[in-house]
């Protein structure tokens, strides 16, 4: 070994300064978008979302003349060109899942961790930037597939606008309900770390759930069903009320919002405890 | 330095590292040897916090892994080769990881460019060979030019060039004053890489301490012996307390007695010998004889079970 090596290193200690939340937000950031499944997933809930508000506004209005008194009146424009928004949900909880399932199956979940050992930091940064994107895109689908859907309900059938009573928290709460989801998937997973299965439970809650509470006796399914993300989002996105037992619309979407907190601090929890 | 006190961590029924101790000083490369199975990764696992200890404890430069501030900067790993996510670029990967410690993008190009994957730098990781995978590992551990480097089994599928390149990385990394501990299993590439060693076997420590001492205390002297009668060569040996190892060459290895002290029983005796040389075991047999006991997975070998079958003839 020479003594003369160049020493480009010095092993005088240094202070470093503390990791910086805004360092780990942009690293996060950095992750999201650079891998494929990021885009494509959006494409997806895009074409899906708006693409079924366009079905069902021209369906309707196609067949407005076919509608009974009953279901002239208790139509809801609104309602029906946010149907989509059921698939927003499904998608984005796919994208909040693979965000973090990802980093288990590939293994990068080591490095990450190796670069920022303060566990539940990742966690809040990965969160934030999820729901930041999730936000944006739950906004922008509601509203596009919201007038997309009223463009197509020409007369006979009635159309509504935004400045009615209701129809903006409708279409925005509608949007903030598919962020809410996704900050929830994104939580399952930290729990099960897998894709599939954490996929399997989100659809379980969102889609199997009600249905299975459906086929109960109503003394037992109905007291359920309310606190079900489905009829939740479902008052969210309504103007005409359909008479069921349910929570209000903004007091639905802090249940939800209690959801997705509630697996994002068992998930960080666990994440702190178990080996990477 | 790393300093490691008697750590422990089971696996459900495994004990995989067993109230480990040992330390590993500054600018010298150390060896981390051990068979498969002994605990190697799970122990550097423990020394980056990503595995918790179920008692001792591991630090770097007095302190644990997640007490460092700026981790990157001080401590750099490559724990398994291809743990990357494959639809991200080698670049993207390398500059997330920057940016949670506040690297320049400059660095990342660098890191780069030292391992030799400028070229592919834009592609993503998924198309890498294992070699390519095991040079983005490196370069991510070279990204915060930190003063600690952990590697693990660094050399695995690397080509001939690429190992001596990882030997020389090492080297060059410790006469820079910094810490360098390198798991393998193979004695043979420590001893040209390491002038440390940390021998583990089972998860417990089997020896530490320099590798010119771990040639001195464990490469075995033996004498080999050629002769025609060589049962009762053998008979008269262990008679003056030698041990005899019978060779499937039909020789004797001969340990505990010189070169000089069998020749002249077999003077006496009046027994021919063919051949009569002293040997030394390769570092590589040192080991293996070294952690023989502990080797959970042994591989068969078709000799013994013919000598097995026979042995009744
Ligand atoms: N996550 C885990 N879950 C259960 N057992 C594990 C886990 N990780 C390691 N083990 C067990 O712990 C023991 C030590 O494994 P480890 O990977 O640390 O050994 P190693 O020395 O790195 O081996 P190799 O040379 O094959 O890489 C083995 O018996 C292994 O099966
Ligand atoms: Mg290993």
């Amino acid at each position: 070994m020479t003594s003369t090596t160049t020493t480009v290193w010095s092993p005088a200690p240094v202070a470093h300064p503390r990791q910086r939340t805004v360092s780990l937000l942009r690293a996060e950031w950095t992750k999201m978008r650079t891998v494929r499944s990021t885009m494509w997933t959006l494409v997806a809930m895009t074409i899906i979302t708006v693409g079924i508000s366009m079905i069902a506004g021209s369906t309707i209005a196609n067949r407005w003349n076919t509608f009974s008194v009953i279901q002239r009146l208790t139509f809801d424009p609104t309602r029906v060109s946010l149907r989509g928004l059921l698939f927003s949900q499904l998608i984005i909880g796919v994208l909040g899942v693979l965000v973090m399932s990802a980093e288990y199956g590939t293994g990068t979940i080591r490095a990450t961790l190796a670069a920022v050992p303060r566990r539940p930091r990742v966690l809040a940064a990965k969160a934030a930037v999820f729901f930041a994107v999730a936000v944006v895109a739950g906004e922008v689908l509601a509203f596009s597939g919201f007038l997309v859907g009223q463009a197509l309900l020409v007369s006979p059938a009635p159309h509504a606008v935004l400045s009615q009573p209701n129809v903006l928290r409708a279409v925005a709460g509608g949007g903030l309900v598919v962020a809410v989801l996704g900050l929830f998937a994104l939580g399952l997973a930290t729990i099960i770390r897998h894709s599939a299965g954490a996929i399997t439970a989100y659809v379980g809650v969102l889609l199997v759930a009600p249905i299975i509470l459906q086929s109960l006796p109503s003394s037992i399914g109905q007291p359920i069903l309310k606190f079900m993300p489905f009829t939740i989002s479902d008052t969210m996105t309504s103007v005409v009320s359909n008479g069921n037992d349910a929570f209000s619309p903004w007091v639905g979407l802090l249940v939800l919002a209690g959801y997705a907190i509630a697996a994002l601090v068992i998930g960080g929890w666990l994440l702190n405890r178990r080996d990477a | 330095m790393i300093d490691v006190r008697g750590v422990t961590k089971r696996f459900k029924d495994t004990v995989a590292v067993d109230s480990l101790s040992f330390e590993v000083p500054t600018g010298v490369v150390t060896g981390f040897l051990g068979p498969n199975g002994s605990g190697k990764s799970t122990t550097m696992r423990i020394i980056m916090g990503l595995d918790h200890a179920d008692s001792g404890e591991a630090v770097i430069n007095g302190v644990p892994y997640h007490q460092l501030a700026q981790p990157l900067r001080e401590v750099g790993a490559l724990l398994e080769a291809k743990a990357i996510h494959p639809g991200r670029t080698a670049f993207n990967h390398l500059w997330y990881l920057a940016q949670t410690n506040d690297i320049a993008r400059r660095r990342v190009s660098e890191v780069i460019e030292l391992v030799g994957l400028t070229q592919v730098a834009h592609k993503r990781v998924g198309k890498f060979s294992l070699g390519m995978g095991q040079r983005l590992g490196i370069a991510a551990a070279l990204l915060g030019d930190p003063g600690t480097l952990l590697f693990d089994e660094p050399i695995n599928g690397l080509d001939p060039e690429g190992i001596l390149w990882v030997r020389n990385l090492l080297k060059g990394l410790a006469a820079e004053g910094r810490t360098v501990f390198v798991s393998s299993h193979l004695m043979s590439e420590m001893a040209l890489t390491a002038d440390h060693l940390v021998v583990i076997g089972r998860g417990r420590l089997i020896s530490t301490g320099s590798v010119s001492d771990f040639i001195t205390t464990n490469a075995n002297q033996y004498v080999r012996v050629r002769t025609p009668r060589t049962d009762e060569l053998a008979g008269l040996l262990v008679a003056q307390g030698a041990r005899v190892q019978r060779e499937d060459d039909g020789s004797l290895a001969v340990s505990d007695l010189s070169a000089e002290q069998i020749g002249v029983t077999c003077g006496n005796a009046g027994i021919f010998l063919y051949e009569l040389s002293p040997q030394s075991a390769s570092l590589e047999e040192a080991f293996m004889e070294m952690t023989r006991e502990s080797v959970d997975y042994h591989g068969h070998r078709v000799d013994e079970d013919v000598a097995t079958s026979t042995s009744g003839k």
